[in-house]
């Protein structure tokens, strides 16, 4: 009796070093898998950075895109870019928030505010592509709107609405509720409490999500190509119902082509893509750290 | 809320007599409205999305035979003389990069949110988490370029016999670009579970891999599920890195090597090309869409239905 008992101990403390051994070895592993993923994201971006950093110059963004490649710049696509971010950013931003306050503020918890809600989280993890479709249809052909800035920027905005509604929510949601009280207690009304207490503070949350969900808007490229975005445009929009490019469609044509000096260009295309969307993500960064404080 | 006016302070009724009627009054009650019909945009898209493919799949069903559609395994909609649309080597193409993406995405994926859950300090936490930003953020466009102008040259230099346009080079780099969806779901899964029991278990002796394989991780198991189930969903409804170095020939053949088309990269061909509208062509793009559509809804319902049966409440 005792004799197995001892065998045994024998046995359990024989085993501990193959248990820590494998321990080690586990651990080992995923060392390497994180740091498999780092290296990933260095080889992405030395890559995009060595070819397309010598491309970078002042006739890059003063030119038109061109067959040749030499000539060839950003131009158009920067500045269409910007055209349609300038529908994007007013129609989602008040979409999106209007919607937060109406489900966090007024919405009764019934069988319709749940619906709502389970249909906002549902749209979030629709493909962009399908977007795309919808957009093609609605606005390019029942309201007519042609392949233009407006039918592109409302496609996006509806694209990038569930997320900022859900970042808007958590922001409002975070909100104190004696602040709320108190200003009720000081004779406001339920809307003065809203726009005076609870957007004020609720500011820095919301503009952290916007800002990340509208740097999405900049980089999507399948909902432009369903749409009918053209890549090869040598003229500057002068209105929202103007045909235009964009920067990921810009990359796309050139991308697509099979020379290499054109991927060169792409790459320098990319450069200017991700400073944006880096720049754009370090100011959001920035907010959340600056306000988080409090 | 009726109030009479006997009820009311002297100081009240003036303000009542001064307000009620007046702009405030008005303003409350018409903002609530208002909010109310932004909030009916989200759920008029939705029901746009879908009424959209079901109109426009019916329309081209006046074309194409439902049977044909669901049973054929030729998917030729450019023929001129025999046109043939059998959606399911567009289907395969899809399950080929989904199941490639998987296959490299969640070992790796969860490898790390083991790694950062259960070993790494404070610091290559503060390391990783922005890295994983990043690559979350990262435009699918750069993804495809770096799949075409990268990854796929490499692969062809370890196998010579690799297509130029092939399911593996875009099936793994849409395995990178789902591997932060499912670290940081799955980190948040684990990192859910309270620490004492993690503590309990290190202090009846286990090592930290068997706290973590034993005890931590079947405890975040539904988390961990449901962030693989939206990695796959994503990776079904990716379209510019298929598009760009997938190819675009359907093909009902289990080779991995050799150009494919999806379902998204289906939708992108015809759109960039010059299928005019009211074309068979044309009304082919809402059919794919619809079953596209109906794949990533039935995996994100999933999702959700995981997440929400499973979840270990501590």
């Amino acid at each position: 009796m005792e004799n197995t008992a001892r065998v045994k101990a024998e046995e359990m403390v024989g085993r501990i070093d193959g248990r820590l051994m494998k321990n080690k070895a586990i651990k080992g592993i995923f060392l390497t898998a994180t740091v498999f993923t780092s290296i990933i994201l260095i080889i992405l971006l030395y890559r995009i950075i060595s070819q397309g950093a010598p491309y970078l110059s002042w006739d890059f963004f003063q030119n038109f895109a061109s067959r040749r490649p030499e000539q060839a710049g950003i131009k158009a696509a920067v500045v269409g870019t910007l055209w349609m971010m300038s529908v994007v950013i007013p129609t989602a931003a008040i979409l999106g928030v209007g919607t937060a306050i109406y489900l966090e503020e007024y919405a009764k918890k019934n069988a319709l505010t749940s619906w709502i809600q389970m249909n906002i989280s549902n749209l979030a993890g629709v493909p962009s592509v399908v977007f795309g479709l919808l957009g093609l249809t609605i606005f390019v052909r029942v309201l007519g709107f042609g392949n233009s800035v407006l039918a592109a920027g409302f496609t996006m905005a509806l694209l990038v609405l569930p997320v900022i509604i859900v970042a808007a929510q958590e922001a409002i949601r975070a909100v104190p509720n004696e602040l709320k009280e108190a200003s009720y207690g000081l004779g406001a009304t339920k809307w003065q409490t809203i726009y005076r207490v609870v957007l004020p503070y609720a500011i820095p949350g919301i503009a952290t999500g916007s800002i990340l969900a509208f740097s999405r808007a900049i980089g999507e490229t399948a909902p432009l190509i369903v749409v009918g975005i053209p890549t090869f445009v040598a003229f500057l929009p002068s209105g929202y119902l103007d045909s235009f490019t964009a920067l990921p469609m810009q990359i796309y044509n050139w991308t697509s082509r099979p020379q290499v000096d054109f991927h060169n260009l792409a790459a320098a295309g990319i450069i200017i893509l991700l400073g944006v969307l880096i720049l754009m993500n370090s100011v959001a960064v920035w907010i959340r750290n600056r306000y988080q404080a409090r | 809320m009726k109030t009479t006016n006997k009820e009311l302070s002297p100081v009240q009724q003036l303000l009542e007599k001064k307000y009620n009627g007046g702009f405030l009054n008005r303003s409350e009650k018409i903002i609530p409205v208002v909010l109310f019909i932004m909030a009916a945009v989200s759920v008029l898209t939705t029901l746009g999305i879908v009424l959209t493919l079901i109109f426009e799949t019916i329309t081209f069903f006046r074309d194409v035979s439902i049977v044909e559609f669901f049973t054929s395994t030729d998917w030729y909609p450019f023929s001129n003389t025999d046109p043939s649309y059998g959606i399911w080597p567009l289907i395969l193409g899809t399950l080929k990069i989904t199941l490639i993406a998987s296959l490299f995405a969640v070992p790796i994926g969860l490898a790390v949110a083991l790694y950062l859950s259960e070993y790494a300090g404070a610091r290559t936490r503060k390391i990783m988490k922005p890295i994983l930003e990043v690559l979350a953020g990262v435009p699918t466009i750069v993804y495809g370029f770096f799949a075409l102008t990268f990854v796929t040259p490499l692969l062809r230099e370890i196998f010579p016999s690799l297509e130029l346009f092939n399911a593996i080079s875009p099936g793994i780099v849409v395995g990178i670009m789902i591997i932060p969806t499912i670290v940081s779901l799955s980190e948040d899964a684990l990192s859910s579970v309270p620490e004492s029991v993690r503590q309990g278990a290190l202090a009846l002796g286990s090592t930290k891999w068997e706290t973590a394989s034993k005890v931590i991780f079947p405890a975040a198991l539904s988390g961990i599920l449901a962030s693989i189930v939206l990695g796959v969903s994503r990776a079904i409804g990716e379209t510019m890195i298929v598009s760009i170095a997938a190819g675009s020939t359907p093909s009902a053949s289990l080779d991995l090597t050799t150009s494919l088309q999806t379902m998204t990269s289906y939708i992108v061909q015809v759109t960039t090309g010059d299928a005019g509208f009211g074309t068979t062509i044309y009304y082919s793009i809402y059919s794919v869409g619809f079953t596209l559509f109906v794949f990533t809804l039935a995996m994100n319902l999933l999702a959700q239905f995981i997440s929400k049966r499973f979840r270990e409440e501590y």
